[in-house]
């Protein structure tokens, strides 16, 4: 009897702690959400969803100006070395590095060089 | 249906002559941005200096205290000498989107041209200031202390292209979104306008796009004011380099 009886109390301890340590996950995703208004733009609240969209449209300009800026200093290289078409490949890179990092910096993600000590 | 592009169209109102052969003409585009100018010197300089404040200088002390608090807090004590820059650009943008919300008139900042100016304007300030300020340690913007000898070339470069970007995504966010926004207005009100030709149901088809027009009205008016605000927002973070290059 005392064989069948305890692993089934340490089932209810174990299940008693799973239930707690759900209802602080809860709790916190439930605070995170509210700091973050991220639970906003699930909803469909029109002001969260315009500065969801603006964040996006950041992001996505500081992804693309850096591509862009790149393949121009690429070609412009090229077109004063006539090195082509390598100017354009190795700037056209150097420039997507620079547009992840834009994006990185715009999003929080990375420090600004400043911060970096 | 109406073209939706054709709102962005520049016309010629009167010639102001000719330099090297190109005309230069005052066009709806300049009459909006004089416009703008009008509006904002109204609301600044035309405010009362009541004690209690009225709705019409309130709007004013508002706007000069939104920027301040902005300033402050992305630039501290020692930026404040900026204020005159980012207030006169954060108003100009702000007042061109919203007169642009109204119907039958132009915006200004849905052309690259206006807006991409406008940022020069920024990137220019910030690297004649902070050379002028800081000297060759401006320099120190692209090289990042603390990074391994043999990587330092091609972060180096990675910076200088991601600083030379600057211009480039600030002006294009602004001009993308007014563009974008105005579109999706007008394809929506356009069909309200053919939708009600077609008689008793297309007049019932027609009230779904025009309260999506509706609704779109109220969230232009919003990304007028969200764009002016991240437009004057990385303006300050931008002059923040300046005035602090690396440490």
């Amino acid at each position: 009897m005392d064989e069948k009886d305890k692993p089934s109390a340490d089932e209810a301890a174990l299940s008693a702690r799973l239930h707690h340590l759900e209802d602080r996950l809860s709790e916190t995703r439930k605070d995170r959400n509210l700091r973050t208004g991220q639970s906003d733009a699930r909803d469909g609240n029109p002001s969260a969803n315009a500065s969801a969209m603006a964040r996006g449209f950041r992001l996505s300009s500081e992804l693309i100006a850096g591509v862009l800026v790149g393949a121009a200093i690429g070609w412009g290289f090229d077109r004063l070395l006539s090195t082509s078409p390598w100017g354009l490949i190795v700037f056209f890179l150097l420039g997507f590095a620079a547009g992840v990092v834009n994006v990185m910096r715009a999003a929080g993600v990375a420090n600004k060089p400043a911060d970096r000590q | 249906m109406a073209d939706p592009v054709e709102q962005f169209e520049i016309h010629k109102i009167f010639s102001l002559g000719h330099i090297g052969g190109q005309e230069i003409a005052f066009t709806n585009s300049s009459l909006f941005m004089f416009v703008c100018v009008g509006a904002v010197a109204l609301l600044m300089l035309g405010a009362s200096t009541r004690l209690v404040p009225t709705r019409f200088q309130s709007m004013a002390e508002l706007s000069y205290e939104f920027v301040v608090g902005m300033m402050k807090e992305s630039l501290g004590e020692e930026g404040m000498k900026f204020f005159p820059l980012v207030f006169t650009i954060f108003m100009f943008v702000l007042m061109a989107n919203v007169i642009g919300v109204i119907p039958f008139t132009f915006s200004v900042t849905s052309h690259l041209i206006v807006t991409l100016a406008l940022a020069l304007i920024v990137f220019l300030t910030v690297l004649l200031y902070g050379l002028y300020k800081n000297g060759f340690k401006f320099f120190k913007l692209f090289v990042p202390s603390g990074v391994p000898i043999y990587i330092l070339p091609l972060i180096t470069a990675i910076e200088i292209i991601s600083f030379l970007s600057r211009p480039v995504s600030h002006s294009v966010r602004l001009f993308a979104n007014m563009l974008a926004g105005h579109i999706t207005l007008k394809v929506f009100a356009g069909f309200v306008a053919s939708l009600g030709a077609l008689g008793a149901t297309g007049i019932l088809g027609a009230t779904l796009p025009l309260a999506m027009t509706t609704a779109l009205s109220a969230l232009e008016l919003l990304v007028a004011f969200l764009q002016a605000y991240v437009f004057a927002i990385l303006t300050c973070i931008y002059l923040n380099d300046a005035l602090h290059p690396g440490h």
